[in-house]
């Protein structure tokens, strides 16, 4: 009941049989979020940019792949995937770097931007809530910039490999080695699944920073972090703990630790390049408290970002 | 139909009171201008009806409250203000693209219709516009959207004569019928004179003439007196009174053109007369301020 009255009035596709035929059904949230898109290409050009670089990178060091794999084959099986991975899970890391890089900057700016060219008056002269606004900068780190860096990392893995092999045939080391034992599509699979968890485990971070961009006048990273160090510093002087300090250090890198299984007892550290499938550990992260608390804290922040853009005028 | 209903309508920023227990009645059809100096809390006024600004007091525009309703409000009120606010970064065709895609009631050949005759290319970038054509573009934007109210905050501010002149004669012509409403803030009071059916005008929050033009008209009267009458006309007490070309003109109230008429030239005087005679006496004593613009 409560789904289906939410769903009908911003309805993505609409029904044609409410559709006019001259207007169109309005679609603010999809809008919204092209109009993001739009403002700030660094969501897309960031990663592509990075992508050229890697590329051109990897074309220069093809020269090294014949001796690499040759390399490889003499190591046990085990050993030799994980030493082919590492090129390929170096570009994984790299993109997803980038992607966090840019969502960082993008939340800083995306609800104080509007405030400081004044087009918030433009915007708020549209029959667009405060709600759907917020939302539709709040999935850009959530859910449109994971996807762009699984695209760009799956795409650019695939040119590798095939440079890779194009160089292998040409100089008549054949592909076998590789093709049998890189785990690529394995990889991309844990990058996916990866990127999942990293967006629900940093959403209450790209939530902060949304709120802090829609409060403060100026200065917006500052304000985003030096109240964090503050109750750091306070915790440590006051108390001589720092219970406050290991969550944030969770809250950013912890995330590896809670959504897979790398430190099984008795057997050797997993090798961040290349964590093999079976080691991801769904369960285990949905049963985290931290993933949940994690995620009302974005919810009330979020919660209060739309509140604060209703009251927001130009700076 | 009531468009906007104000009644005892208050904002206070900090120990300063913008707008000052305003009662406003703006029925349909109409073009009310907001004329006050600086500070006088017109934009402020503007941006409660806009649900831009939290208020005091009651407030309805189109039946709605601005402040909880304000992006169903939007589906019918449009809105320019005083600086540009179109972003910078959009290229015309995805302000066109956008609007059409939010607003349920943008008619975008008709927007289309009005860039063609501009000089606005539409691949364009907003920056690149001159602050005319920025005011051309919203107004395209603005006047293709079927709404019930338009509010206008100083839209011609900056803006060459020539651009002025266009934005006021496409107002009217493409955009205004009995069924629309429009209110406008301005400082170029002359432009809007031949254009407004009421006057409104405000004063430290508070409003100090509300009439309809043609009241207006017969209300005020300004003659022009030959210095051997003038003695005679300052009996009919003036409520302002300046010197041109050392001619005598005098700005009266509610008095009778027949017993004017045979002191000198009589006429209907500009806004900007009444605006400056009204205000000037509010600044100091009335009567001194009279007399004292004589010397």
């Amino acid at each position: 009941m409560n789904t289906e009255s939410n769903a009908l009035p911003d309805s993505p596709l609409g029904s044609p049989a409410i559709a006019p035929a001259a207007m169109s059904v309005p679609r603010p949230f999809y809008w919204s979020v092209r109009r993001e898109l739009w403002e700030n290409r660094s969501i897309y050009v960031a990663p592509l940019a990075v992508a050229a670089v890697v590329l051109l990178g990897s074309a220069i060091s093809l020269v090294g792949v014949p001796r690499s794999v040759r390399g490889a084959a003499a190591l046990d099986l085990a050993m030799q995937s994980t030493m082919l991975a590492h090129p390929y899970a170096h570009i994984g890391m790299l993109l997803v770097a980038t992607g966090i890089l840019v969502g960082i900057f993008y939340c800083l700016d995306a609800l104080h931007g509007e405030r400081r060219d004044r087009s918030i008056l433009f915007w708020k002269s549209l029959p667009v809530s405060d709600l759907t606004t917020v939302l539709s900068k709040a999935i850009i780190p959530f859910v449109i910039l994971p996807l762009i860096i699984f695209v760009t990392t799956v795409v650019l893995q695939l040119i590798m490999l095939l440079m890779s092999s194009a160089v292998l045939l040409a100089t008549g080391a054949g592909v076998t080695t590789l093709w049998a034992r890189l785990p690529l599509f394995q990889m991309q699979l844990v990058l996916l699944y990866g990127l999942i968890v990293l967006a629900l485990w940093h959403a209450p971070i790209y939530a902060w920073l949304l709120l802090v961009s829609g409060w403060a006048r100026r200065a917006v990273f500052l304000w985003a972090v030096l109240p964090l160090v503050a109750i750091g510093v306070f915790e440590w002087i006051a108390f001589h703990t720092s219970y406050f300090g290991s969550l944030m250090h969770d809250r950013v890198g912890g995330f590896a630790a809670h959504a897979f299984a790398l430190r099984q007892p008795g057997s050797a550290p997993v090798d961040p390049h290349f964590i093999p499938l079976a080691l991801i550990a769904p369960g285990k992260f949905l049963r985290t408290p931290g993933l949940w608390l994690g995620l009302a804290v974005a919810a009330i922040f979020l919660a209060l970002a739309v509140r604060l853009r209703h009251y927001r005028e130009p700076i | 139909m009531t468009v906007i209903e104000a009644r005892g309508l208050r904002k206070v920023f900090g120990k300063t009171v913008a707008v000052d227990g305003v009662n406003l009645h703006v029925e349909e059809g109409r073009i009310l201008g907001l004329i006050g100096p600086n500070g006088a809390g017109k934009s402020t006024a503007l941006n409660a009806i806009l649900g831009l600004t939290q208020y005091q007091g009651e407030l309805k525009v189109l039946g709605r409250d601005p402040w909880i309703e304000r992006d169903e409000l939007m589906r019918d009120v449009c809105f320019i203000a005083d600086v540009a606010v179109l972003p910078r970064w959009m290229r015309v065709t995805q302000a066109l693209d956008y609007v059409a895609g939010v607003h349920p009631r943008f008619d975008r050949a008709k927007a289309e219709g009005f860039l063609v005759k501009t000089a606005i290319e539409s691949g364009s970038k907003i920056r690149e516009l001159s602050k005319g054509m920025v005011t051309q573009l919203h107004l395209a934007l603005v006047m293709a959207i079927d709404a019930r109210l338009l509010v206008l905050d100083e839209p011609t501010l900056g803006l060459d004569i020539l651009y002025r002149k266009q934005f006021y004669d496409s107002l009217l012509n493409d955009f205004f019928d009995r069924s629309r409403t429009i209110v406008v803030t301005t400082h170029q009071v002359e432009e809007v004179q031949h254009v407004l059916t009421d006057l409104m005008f405000i004063n430290r929050g508070r409003i100090v003439l509300d009439c309809s033009m043609e009241e207006f008209e017969s209300r005020y009267v300004e003659a022009m007196v030959h210095p051997e009458q003038l003695a005679a006309a300052r009996v009919l007490k003036p409520i302002h009174e300046r010197q041109v070309f050392g001619r005598s003109i005098l700005l009266f109230e509610r008095v009778d053109r027949q017993q004017l008429a045979g002191l000198g030239e009589i006429r209907t005087p500009s806004i900007a007369d009444v605006f400056v005679a009204v205000m000037g006496n509010m600044m100091g004593n009335p009567s001194n301020q009279a007399q004292g613009a004589v010397r």
